[in-house]
This record gives structure tokens, C-alpha cells and sequence, in this order.
């Protein structure tokens, strides 16, 4: 057995499926490909990859219902592609355990660095408290932030937030999300909070706050914590 | 068009009560004044109503109150009066002609409706047709042009491979990178049309960063290496705004799009936005040339492009930035600035929260 990342595949599209698999294959994953539903599934119960790349629009069964079929048994990370940037089908698949999305097109770095994270997200799951990204430092056990070695001040709220963010560092968290975890389930449609928060952090952490390094939008969907490499 | 127009305005009871109470009430005063007028001038007012008639109602309507003044007049009218029966041969033939003359009133403006309802579907076909040709030509053009690059780049590095340096190699994959941007574009643009042109968009209302909306669009913009400087000129205190995120981020887009397409190398392009009272006012300048006054009115019409304006572009850009922000009950408008340079004010009405200046916690 190798020791590269198996990456399954599953699209209808033979170009998007011969795409991936050049895009993936030379840069040290190992592809397997799937062009229905069935045969995906067949395939991640075989072999279970290190991640799925599941395309939403399959030709015998919805993208939406595989993936409620592989989160039965499947814990490992799985990233949807979508046609057209349809939010709600991609916030609905988030929700039904999803990791992360892209939207077709796609540029290959964004495919790659979704890989990446999904993948590093699996490994340091075991709690490490110290966190650092770029001139941040995270440390999760005694709750401080620091810029280049220097304290920031987070209120608790600030501070609930951006740490969930920077434990899921890379991933995409939805508004739903983040308002559930941080203020309550009463708060889900209450998007004003997360947008006031959002921007508060982003004035004390990044350099310049119309321009976030960290903290990236992603237009209704949520946002995501990005570190810099 | 016009009589289209009144005919479906009323319910048809309403019209049969209304042509009845006309006839009704025109023979009221003809008989206070019978004592005055003559009964054959009474034949003519009751002619005219019905043909008034016969212009703004139904058939069957008009066919009543044809019916029904013919009665009226015989009954109440021709001597001898308060008879149906009538007295002289002469009168006879004139309640017929009566009769016949309200009976081809109705029938013949009823046909010449229907002759201008097939005309009035017939031209509206004709200008269906007239839009998807504009749209295909349009189409042809602006679809094939990328494709032909990608095509052809794609041949010179699949065949033509020895011959090529690496500078020429990279050009050509450049090429092919920037062809797919601009196919990606007009999909974008035709999906946003059709969306428009569905008649059924609802703007999805959330909580904006009217700031990091427009500095996102403007980082977009600027990933295509243009010659412009834009600058951005906001309050950081403006409130939240509710309303539809993806419309506003798709016409600030186009419209700097637009600028960045049409002035020259190294202008300046300003992006200014107000808090009214539950408006938000967007306005977007440039020191460019400035639009032909004498076209102002029309670069907002779906494929219209100006006189001598270059290569690229649909004419769909405008066209979509004016629907959305109609869409969302909101405006776009057009000027000159006296200076040199146009001027884009888009007025958006959206609740606002202030909850942004608060002290958090």
C-alpha cells in the first residue's frame, strides 16, 4: 500500500473525471473514478478513500442523497461540486455532513487547497491548543490571541466565534452554523449579529479589514478561516 | 389597444348592467323631453349610445342594448305610444333600419377588435422573434470569439508543439485561460437574463456589509490587472442594509465592469455609498469620456450598444443592473458629470440597523 491520499471521484462528466484525475495524480493523490451514484457508492464501501468529491447533479440519484447514504458509515471528508452557484444546495449539503464545496468552474488551486484542509482537519481533530497561522497565535486552552506576540482584546463573543473558526480552520461554516454555536439555535436568523461580529474581528485581526486575509467571505454561504501559507 | 384596454377593464355583469342602465337612462330624459324633440331624432340618440357602446363593451352587451332601445323606442316613441304596435308603414321600415343599422354597429366593431387583437399578437410575435435574433446574433459573436481562441490556441499547442517557444506556449495557454473567463462571463450574464426575463425574481432579503460587499466586487474587478484606479469613499458607520446580497454585488459589478471596459488607461473610477433615511444610494463615477447625451436614455435597453463603442461586451450589463435594482424596488441612473465623466446612482430602498454601532457586549 502507498502512503498518498486516495481521492474518490464521482461525476458524470467524463471531462470533469479525466480534469480531476490529471489535477489530482500529479500532485501525489491517488484517484479513483466513478461516473454514477451506484458505482460511487460501490466504490467507497471497497475501498474507503480519504476523501469524496461528489458532483451534486448525478444521472441516477441526487448528489444529496448519496451523501446522506455515505454519512451512514463514511466519516471521512467528502466535498461536493455544483453546477451553478445554487446556495441553498450548498448550504442543504453542508448541513447534511458535507465538509466543503466548490463550484463549477473551478480554479485548480482552490481544488487543491479544499483537499489540503479537508485533509488536515482529519489528523489534528485530536485537541491541540496551540494554534499558529501566519503572525497569529491561537492558544485555544488559555484563551489568548496574539499578533505578532502582541495580546489582541476579544470580547467573549469575538472570542467564541473565531475560535470556532480557527478549529475548523479552512472550512467553510455556514451562517446557520456559526449563529447556532455561538449565540444559540434561538439565533439562526439573526445574520445582523454574525455580520457586526465579523466585522469587529476582522478590524482587530487583520491588516486591513476591507481586505481579509483570514476571514473570507462566502457569498451566502458563510465564511471560512483561511491561513496563510 | 386602447379598445383591448377597456374591454378587459370591466367584468362582463358589470357590462351588461352598464349598457342597460345607458339605454335606460338616455330614454328617461328623451321622453321628459319628447314633448320638445321629435321621436325620430330620439332614434338617432339611442343609435349613438349603442355605437358608443359597441367601441368599450363585449358583443353580447351591445347586442342588448341594441335589442332593447329598438323596443323601448318602438314601445314608448312611435305613435301610437305605449303599443308595440306601430302606425305607419314609414315608421315600420325605420324601427327595421333601426334595428339593422345597431345590429352591424355591434357586430362590425366587434370584428374590427378582433382583427387588431391578431395584429397586436402578430407584432408582439414579430418582436420575440426580433429579441432572439438580436440575442443569437450577439450570442454568435460573443460565444464563438473565446472559443475560437481556445480552439485555435488549443491546435498550435496540440500540433504546431516544436515550433512554438516557451513565451509563445504561455501566451497561448493565457489566451486560452482568459477565452474561458469570458465565456464564463456571458454564461453568467444569459443565466441572469433569463432570470430577469422570468418575470418571477424575489429578491432574497438579508443583512449586508454594504463595505465588504463592494470592496469584495471591487477585488474581483481588480484580479484582471486593469489600468484604472478605483477608489472607495463610505462612512464606517453606515448601518446594515437588508436586502438581496448576490443582486447588489451583480450590479455594482457590472457597472464597474463597465467603466473599467470603456475608459481609457488610468482613470479614475469612484465608488460612493450614502445612507438615507431606509435608502441606500450607490454611485459610481469615472473621469472618463462620459456617455453621447443624445444615447443616455437608451444604454440601460437590453442589446443596445453604442455608436462606435469597441469589441467586447453584450449590451447586457447595463440592461441586467437596471433589472435587478428594479427588482428590488430600487432605481438606476444615468448623467454626464460636467467635468468629463459618467456618473451611475443607484438608489436601493432597504431597512437598516444600526446594530453595527453599538458597543458589542
Amino acid at each position: 500500500m502507498s502512503n498518498k491520499a486516495q481521492v474518490l471521484v464521482i461525476d458524470d462528466e467524463p471531462q470533469i473525471r479525466k480534469l480531476l484525475e490529471i489535477t489530482l495524480e500529479s500532485n501525489g493523490y491517488e484517484v479513483s473514478l466513478a461516473a454514477t451514484a451506484k458505482e460511487g457508492i460501490i466504490i467507497a464501501a471497497n475501498h474507503p478513500p480519504d476523501a469524496i468529491i461528489l458532483d451534486l447533479g448525478l444521472p441516477d440519484e441526487s448528489g444529496h442523497e448519496v451523501l446522506i447514504k455515505l454519512r451512514e458509515w463514511y466519516i471521512n471528508p467528502v466535498i461536493i461540486l455544483s453546477v451553478q452557484s445554487n446556495e441553498d444546495d450548498i448550504v442543504k449539503a453542508l448541513d447534511n455532513g458535507a465538509n466543503d464545496y466548490l463550484v463549477k468552474p473551478f480554479r485548480t488551486g482552490e481544488l487543491l487547497a479544499r483537499i489540503r484542509s479537508s485533509l488536515r482537519i482529519k489528523i489534528s481533530e485530536e485537541n491541540n491548543p496551540l494554534i499558529t497561522c501566519g503572525e497569529m497565535e491561537f492558544n485555544l486552552s488559555a484563551r489568548i490571541v496574539k499578533k505578532n506576540n502582541i495580546i489582541i482584546k476579544l470580547t467573549a463573543t469575538e472570542y467564541t466565534l473565531i475560535s470556532l473558526m480557527v478549529k475548523n480552520e479552512g472550512k467553510v461554516l455556514t451562517h446557520q452554523y456559526l449563529l447556532r454555536e455561538v449565540w444559540g439555535p434561538g439565533y439562526i436568523n439573526q445574520s445582523q449579529y454574525l455580520r457586526v461580529f465579523i466585522a469587529q474581528l476582522r478590524k482587530k485581526i487583520e491588516n486591513d479589514a476591507n481586505h481579509p486575509e483570514y476571514i473570507i467571505t462566502e457569498s451566502g454561504v458563510g465564511y471560512r478561516f483561511v491561513c496563510k501559507e | 389597444m386602447i379598445l383591448h384596454f377597456v374591454n378587459n377593464k370591466i367584468s362582463k355583469p358589470k357590462q351588461y348592467v352598464f349598457s342597460m342602465l345607458l339605454v335606460l337612462l338616455a330614454s328617461a330624459i328623451c321622453y321628459v323631453l319628447s314633448s320638445i324633440i321629435d321621436y325620430k331624432v330620439v332614434a338617432f340618440i339611442l343609435l349613438v349610445i349603442v355605437s358608443v357602446l359597441a367601441v368599450c363593451f363585449d358583443i353580447l352587451p351591445v347586442l342588448l342594448a341594441a335589442t332593447i332601445s329598438a323596443l323601448i323606442w318602438d314601445f314608448f316613441f312611435i305613435p301610437p305610444r305605449f303599443t308595440l304596435h306601430v302606425g305607419t308603414t314609414g315608421d315600420s321600415i325605420l324601427l327595421l333600419m333601426y334595428f339593422i343599422i345597431a345590429l352591424v354597429n355591434a357586430v362590425l366593431t366587434y370584428k374590427i377588435r378582433q382583427v387588431e387583437k391578431i395584429a397586436n399578437e402578430k407584432e408582439q410575435k414579430a418582436n420575440t422573434v426580433k429579441l432572439y435574433n438580436t440575442l443569437l446574433n450577439s450570442l454568435s459573436h460573443e460565444l464563438r470569439t473565446p472559443i475560437a481562441a481556445i480552439m485555435g490556441a488549443t491546435d498550435n499547442l496540440q500540433n504546431n508543439n516544436s515550433n512554438l517557444t516557451p513565451q509563445n506556449r504561455y501566451d497561448l495557454v493565457n489566451e486560452i485561460s482568459k477565452a474561458s473567463f469570458r465565456l464564463n462571463q456571458q454564461v453568467d450574464n444569459l443565466l441572469n437574463m433569463s432570470r430577469l426575463e422570468s418575470g418571477f425574481m424575489q429578491p432574497k432579503n438579508d443583512w449586508c456589509d454594504i463595505q465588504e460587499i463592494i470592496y469584495s466586487v471591487i477585488k474581483r474587478i481588480e484580479e484582471n490587472d486593469i489600468s484604472q484606479k478605483i477608489t472607495v469613499n463610505i462612512n464606517p458607520a453606515i448601518p446594515l442594509f437588508k436586502l438581496d446580497k448576490g443582486m447588489l454585488e451583480q450590479i455594482i459589478y457590472n457597472l464597474l465592469n463597465n467603466a473599467v471596459l470603456y475608459t481609457g488607461q488610468n482613470c479614475r473610477i469612484e465608488v460612493i455609498a450614502i445612507c438615507y433615511t431606509d435608502l441606500l444610494q450607490i454611485i459610481i463615477e469615472d473621469n472618463g469620456k462620459g456617455f453621447p447625451e443624445e444615447e443616455i436614455s437608451n444604454v440601460f435597453d437590453k442589446f443596445y450598444r453604442l455608436k462606435n463603442s469597441k469589441a467586447g461586451g453584450t449590451g447586457l450589463g447595463l440592461s441586467i443592473a437596471k433589472g435587478f435594482a428594479e427588482a428590488m424596488n430600487g432605481s438606476i441612473a444615468l448623467e454626464n458629470i460636467p467635468t468629463g465623466g459618467a456618473r451611475f446612482t443607484i438608489a436601493i430602498p432597504a431597512e437598516v440597523s444600526y446594530l453595527k454601532n453599538f458597543k458589542n457586549e
